[in-house]
């Protein structure tokens, strides 16, 4: 049995970011530790919200313990490359076993495949490896902003992360059985399940098509490392481009499917309005008249150098920095105003390290006088979309990317 | 049979995981019935994040959906009033 400290007092909490001369102000004192989240969030999210740690993770905001819900503060967002006791962690269900690599097991097959199979841990990891560098976020990271607010996990900025992952491709599990002409989706389902028999297990689907692209794998590395449990241990699906949703976690029955899967997860949750988004990565075989599943990711950005209400100098260099990402197109450029979106200029970009990931970006620029200075970010994608100004609204609160902006205190 | 089993630990032990901080909702009538039922599936920090923004229809909607989809096991009564908890507790 895991136990876990939680810390209730936050003395060490943001222990890493002291000395580094960067206002984050720490979280865990309720209403009265200041702007560390946005006052956008629900009220009721504010005045209760802790820092937390699960076992293996570093204190992470806890939205909600069971079933865990724990968003990354965004001070660890200034690399490209999230750590994984940082990385956030979100579950539907509350029944979380522990699997061991031993007792593991990944169940291949299904009405679209030729045959099935039993794959091990061990025959897992003897398959050819590869590697790919990706953003997970969650479907509804900064749901809490909606306004008006939507029900939900009420999640801020930090429902996502980018790792380095290694495993074995879907594709060459999915050729091990066999791929029928009819088989139009690929059904994932993973250890975790619910606590009432009645609640539908987390089940999802995804078109053929997707599964298998050769950056979609089933991952057991993270960083160099085995996946945390709070992420997936022993396997989980990497699906590099698409929302969180698809990435199960504990992955153990993998299915191919002739027709549509229509379980709770796919046909009730999980959708957004056709028409609204600017999406060019589809999953048609999920359509209806009016709504579609949610794919990829739209281009957003964060600027995590300084949190807003951050106090900088008059007359002083400022360096913003921050991170853009998308749907796998890649980053063209982010441009930055520091003065609320009267002028913008091109920043800097940083090292490409692939399509899928974060690409961090940097931007200098001297405070004039004293008073407030709003500094905004807006991401561009190789494909010519762009962050919005105003929030697309859908009812469930899904692909947020609204232009960030946070207020300096020039002084 | 499960969920009875882990009904009797949230009658008898709050919090139901070991590792979970208690969480404490605003005192009320009906609180009882919120502890017992809503607990079950899910940590009650759920509510305090959704709130107070939620109206009448959509604590309504919030209610249902966890006894309709989610197929939690509460009489009629016991619905109501645990919606008239939420409506009055944590509702705008």
């Amino acid at each position: 049995m895991i136990t876990r400290r939680a810390l209730l007092e936050t003395a060490g909490a943001s222990a890493a970011f002291i000395g580094s001369g960067l206002a984050f102000p720490r979280l865990g004192e309720g209403a009265a530790a200041g702007p560390a989240l946005s006052p956008a969030l629900p009220e009721g999210l504010r005045e209760n919200v802790v820092l937390d740690t699960l076992p293996g993770k570093k204190p992470l905001i806890k939205l909600s313990y069971r079933p865990p819900n724990y968003e990354t503060p965004v001070e660890y967002f200034r690399t490209a490359i999230t750590p994984n006791d940082a990385f956030f962690v979100r579950y539907h269900l509350s029944d979380i076993p522990e699997v061991t690599a031993k007792e593991w097991k990944l169940a291949v097959g299904g009405d679209g495949a030729d045959g099935q199979i039993e794959l091990s841990f061990d025959d897992l990891k003897k398959m050819p490896a590869f590697e790919v560098v990706a953003v997970n976020q969650c479907s509804g990271n900064r749901r809490g902003l909606f306004q008006p607010h939507v029900v939900g996990v009420e999640w801020g900025y930090g429902a996502m992360g980018c790792a380095r992952w290694k495993g074995a491709r879907l594709k060459d599990v999915l050729d091990k059985v066999g791929l029928k002409k009819e088989a139009i989706e690929i059904v994932l389902d993973g250890a975790d399940g619910a606590i009432v028999d009645k609640t539908p297990d987390f089940v999802k689907s995804i078109p053929v098509w997707k599964a298998i692209e050769e950056t979609t794998l089933i991952a057991y590395e993270m960083n160099g490392q085995p996946l945390p449990h709070f992420n997936g241990f022993p396997a989980r699906i990497v699906l590099p481009g698409w929302t969180g949703t698809y990435w199960m976690k504990h992955v153990t029955s993998i299915k191919a499917a002739i027709k549509p899967y229509d379980g709770f997860w796919m046909k009730s949750a999980y959708r957004i309005p056709l028409g609204k988004f600017p999406l060019v990565s589809r999953f048609t075989s999920q359509d209806t008249d009016t709504n579609t599943p949610i794919t990829e990711m739209v281009v957003n950005s964060l600027i995590t150098s300084h949190a807003d209400g951050a106090s900088v100098k008059a007359g002083a260099k400022v360096s913003i920095g921050g991170i853009a990402w998308d749907g796998g197109y890649g980053i063209r450029e982010v441009e930055v105003s520091p003065d609320g979106g009267k002028n913008w200029s091109t920043a800097t970009l940083g090292q490409d390290i692939g399509r899928y990931a974060f690409r961090i970006f940097n931007f200098d620029f001297t405070t004039k006088a004293r008073g407030k200075s709003v500094v905004m970010a807006r991401a561009t994608n190789k494909i010519g979309q762009s962050q919005t100004t105003e929030l697309t609204l859908n009812p469930a609160g899904y692909h947020h990317n609204v232009i960030h902006a946070v207020t300096l205190n020039v002084a | 049979m499960r969920y009875l089993a882990v009904a009797f630990l949230a009658l008898i032990a709050a919090p139901v995981a070991a590792d979970e901080q208690p969480v404490k909702l605003k005192p009320g009538s009906g609180l009882d019935k919120v502890e017992i039922h809503c607990s079950v599936c899910h940590s009650l920090d759920y509510i305090q994040m959704n709130s107070p923004f939620p109206n009448a229809a959509l604590w309504e909607a919030e209610v249902k959906k966890m006894i309709g989809p989610f197929g939690a096991p509460i009489s009629d009564a016991d619905a109501k009033v645990i919606l008239e908890y939420l409506k009055t507790n944590y509702g705008s």
